[in-house]
């Protein structure tokens, strides 16, 4: 079935059935390999982009429950790598192994659009869906803190 | 060696890695070296111009060896090339080295042994690299080597004022016959600008832009998807499958029953060769995936379905009763002085089995053209993985090109091959490029685990509180002498050479289950039994938990020497794999200090504990404070951690993050469980084994206590002290000893 999708402002349309979880048609349909698979269950975040400015778990996001939504994936929250997110994850060299730091990120990322200062409290809210085996959460906390010092949090496009 | 031996990557055997640590150190490893392809050659000499390529503009490209899963290989052992090469780091790329143990040494990760294994040879590399350099410029110039120096990739000559970029000059040195490694000269440490500074790690930006690849990401013209269904037990076959009707969904292009090679037995061994199953190869992995649910199977079992929990639990109680069967070592009378010391305090403490569950399911690309394979691997035993599918496929090793591709995490669990197997096997079977994908059901039922255990401990004090003999009977997995991967400990495993009197025994029971290294292999479940005891122990003497340690570490006997007939091979009386206790001490009283130990109060419902651990040459010593309500919710306030793991921290951004990572992690096994009913593993995702999350990750301070030893690995070390601090800590809050774990088996769990 003939899906059309607006995936980090590109308008595209792809073939697949309506059921297929949005995690797979943006790995491997579209070739937007930043966003992971982890658990198949919404249960790790590793998946995570956002759909209308919104943090989804795409693995349990039917293609077809996409349509008419921009989504945003890590390769779009910035042309440049410059979102404030990626810049202070890099700054502070959050990742070890890296694999769930772009789920982090966009729901980090979705934090600062809706809550641009968020408290201890608020980040434990909004980040624990997204589980980092490596334990990277200490720099993940102040990677957060040190993005909303950096403002600038227009809501990614 | 027994053929479980690959396990044991701790301390003890750590030297006997060393030696092997060229070509050989991964067939050191395995447990049946003389099937293996290749015999184990002698490590090769190194040559500088295998690792370093400088352009004419002064861009210096080092080649990283070892595989990367996120202990920032790809920066450490660079970094060590580059200081005695002299450049900048700004001007250093970093390219991952394809399998070639030939050229580069060994391509390990794992035991925390990458900086130990290469701390020499890396830098004289880099300090051999230099050498080249300044004889090419010597030479162009006309002046004796000797007066020329170098700084930022430059040689300089102070006489005359010449000076060249390294750029200028690599055209020329590459020609230059390349110095003896063991004579080159390496630079004062105080002169480092690199090792010991903090260096983003070269693979950051790409990761916070999601242009990182993973194994996940590989992607081939043409490339097919497999996903595998297994037997619900262990090694279990299949007696038919309605393949016909998978083959004809859609997308799936072709449907390939798995006979495998494991004979089902008492003790599975390290690499016990292809699990049975019926792979599904379709144009998507979701395709593939989607088909699987069609499947209608009938299984012939096999031996494990009579497994579960319950029996082992009950086995081990039985085991526990009757004579031990091993004795691993033994000094002085325990028997004897047990009767007769004052107090004598006996527990028996339990561990389940748990899954490593890396965030990046096992998984690998294969393509079959012409004879040959190519494959894109994340194993940290490459060199294992590509002799394995030689002798599984019935080819040649040098007919296998391996690409060695980032991963999303290993814990141990890359160690083993069998994922990479599945996939050669099937692009083998259907001449196109595959890739293979596990689901995390997959990869909770089919992992490697840490096994679990019970252990029986007696222990006698005297009139003044002293420890006077130490009885350990451990109950684990495996048949006769031999041990299942993962389940063994040492003879010398903290505390022996402590008590005045020692005794380690071991009893088995069968297990027909793959079992593997977790992070810390045995020190992650042993730590937190001896380092428990020692602490139920201060307590009954009524002294403090440090200075009890402080006290029981003063009074050391002479080291073991092994007869060779232990589970891991020759022990070393000497060297870095023997216990110090002045390093011991070391970091015990700096955590002390740095927690304020002795300041601390006692409130009910909140308490510290204190716990320290040497593994893997390194010595980490931790306090934890901890909160626990009426419920038995765990909250972890604050873990401070101290760790000594030799002279220099090389890269200490990233040795932070590795020993925080370590904390967390340690806090992850106290609620984890594997357990096993009709030998079907009862677990299945992240709900039912749990991982920390971020409301539970508690603040941490680290600290490195530098001294005069050879640099040595972190990622392992870490861990162990993180489990007994933790629970010797709710013990001092609620007066309740863990001796059974998860927490939920005692009453607690976390907030």
């Amino acid at each position: 079935m003939a899906l059309k999708l607006t995936v980090n402002n590109v308008e595209t349309t792809v073939d697949v059935a309506p059921d297929t979880p949005l995690l797979w048609v943006l790995r491997d349909v579209l070739d937007y390999k930043g966003t992971k698979f982890g658990c198949g269950m919404g249960l790790c975040g590793a998946c995570t982009v956002l759909l209308a400015g919104k943090a989804v778990r795409s693995c349990m996001t039917h293609a077809s429950a996409a349509v008419g939504q921009p989504i945003t994936t890590i390769e779009g929250l910035s042309p440049d790598g410059q979102h404030p997110v990626q810049v202070a994850w890099e700054a502070l060299d959050v990742p070890q192994c890296g694999y769930c730091q772009a789920g982090q990120m966009m729901s980090a990322a979705a934090l600062l659009a809706r809550t641009p200062h968020p408290t201890d409290a608020e980040i434990d809210t909004a980040m624990s869906g997204n589980i980092c085996r490596c334990g990277t959460y200490p720099r993940i906390r102040e990677a957060i803190h040190q993005a909303a010092e950096a403002g600038a949090m227009s809501p990614a496009k | 060696m027994n053929r479980s031996g690959v396990l044991e990557m701790n301390r003890r055997s750590f030297l006997q890695l060393s030696v092997l640590a060229g070509g050989g150190l991964a067939l050191g490893l395995y447990e049946h070296p003389k099937a293996m392809a290749q015999g184990p050659g002698k490590p090769p000499d190194l040559d500088p111009r295998t690792f370093i390529r400088i352009g004419t503009d002064g861009v210096v490209t080092i080649m990283a060896r070892a595989s990367e899963s996120g202990q920032g290989m790809r920066n450490m052992l660079p970094m060590l090339i580059a200081e005695e090469l002299d450049v900048d780091w700004k001007d250093v790329r970093v390219q991952q080295a394809e399998l070639n143990e030939k050229i580069y040494g060994t391509q390990f990760s794992g035991g925390s042994a990458n900086t130990p294994m290469g701390w020499e040879p890396m830098r004289r590399v880099g300090a051999a690299g230099r050498e080249l350099l300044i004889a090419a410029a010597a030479q162009t110039w006309g002046v004796p080597e000797a007066e020329c120096t170098t700084k930022s990739g430059r040689v300089l000559h102070a006489a005359s004022g010449k000076s060249a970029g390294y750029g200028e000059l690599a055209a020329k040195a590459a020609t230059l016959p390349v110095p003896a490694l063991s004579s080159v000269k390496l630079k004062d440490p105080k002169d480092y600008r690199i090792i010991g500074h903090s260096q983003k790690g070269v693979d950051t930006h790409a990761l916070v832009t999601g242009k990182s690849q993973f194994a996940i990401d590989v992607q081939l013209p043409g490339m097919l998807y497999a996903s595998i269904e297994k037997a619900p037990v262990f090694a279990g076959k299949v007696k038919s499958a309605n393949v016909d009707v998978i083959k004809a969904l859609p997308g799936v292009r072709h449907v390939l029953v798995i006979d495998g090679g494991i004979t089902p037995g008492p003790i599975t061994p390290w690499e016990p060769g292809m699990e049975p199953g019926i792979a599904i190869v379709a144009d998507t992995w979701w395709q593939a995936q989607t088909a699987r649910k069609q499947l209608k199977v009938d299984w012939d079992l096999g031996p494990a379905v009579s497994q579960s929990s319950e029996g082992f639990t009950k086995r081990a109680e039985a085991l526990l009763q009757a004579p031990p069967a091993k004795t691993v070592r033994k000094y002085g009378d325990v028997d004897a002085t047990l009767k007769s010391s004052a107090k004598v305090v006996e527990a028996t403490y339990q561990y389940p089995f748990i899954a490593h569950v890396t965030m990046e399911p096992q998984g690998a690309t294969a393509h079959w053209k012409d004879g040959k394979l190519e494959m894109w691997s994340s194993s940290t035993l490459p060199g294992n993985g590509r002799d394995l599918v030689a002798k599984t496929l019935g080819i040649h090793a040098s007919d296998i090109t391996t690409h060695m591709v980032r991963s999303g995490g290993s814990f141990g669990r890359r160690l083993q091959n069998d994922w990479l197997v599945e996939a050669a096997w099937i692009a083998k079977q259907i001449d196109a490029p595959v890739k293979l994908l596990w689901s995390r059901e997959d990869d909770i039922a089919h992992d490697p685990f840490r096994p679990g255990g019970t252990v029986g401990l007696k222990a006698g004090l005297d009139a003044q509180g002293k420890v006077t003999a130490w009885r350990h009977h451990l109950i684990t997995f495996g048949e006769g002498n031999e041990i299942a991967s993962g389940g063994g400990i040492g003879g010398d495993s903290y505390p022996a050479d402590f008590p005045p009197a020692y005794a380690l025994y071991t009893s088995v029971q069968p297990l027909t289950l793959r079992t593997g290294a977790m992070r810390a292999p045995g020190d992650n479940a042993y730590c937190w039994v001896a380092a428990s005891f020692i602490d139920e122990l201060a307590h009954e003497a009524g002294r403090d938990p440090l200075e009890f340690q402080l006290d029981l570490l003063s009074n050391k006997k002479a080291p073991w020497k092994s007869d060779g007939g232990d589970a891991v091979g020759d022990h070393e009386p000497t060297g870095p794999s023997v216990l110090i206790p002045e390093r011991f001490k070391g970091v015990l009283n700096l955590v002390a200090e740095k927690s304020g130990w002795a300041q601390r109060t006692k409130t009910p419902g909140r308490g510290m504990g204190i716990a320290a651990w040497f593994c893997h040459l390194g010595y980490f010593a931790e306090v934890a404070d901890v909160t626990v309500d009426a419920d038995g919710k765990v909250t972890v306030n604050h873990v401070w951690a101290v760790g000594d793991v030799g002279s220099q921290i090389i890269n200490p951004q990233a040795a932070d993050s590795m020993a925080q990572g370590g904390i967390i992690e340690g806090m992850s096994h106290l609620g984890q469980e594997i357990t096993l009913a009709d030998g079907k593993v009862e677990q299945s995702n992240f709900h039912n084994h749990p991982l920390m999350r971020m409301r539970q990750a508690p603040k941490i301070d680290v600290y490195w206590r530098k001294t005069d030893y050879a640099p040595t690995g972190l990622g392992e070390p870490t861990l162990p002290p993180t489990l007994p601090a933790l629970t010797n800590a709710i013990f001092a809050a609620t007066g309740k000893r863990i001796r059974t774990l998860p927490l939920k088996k005692s009453g607690f769990s976390w907030a």
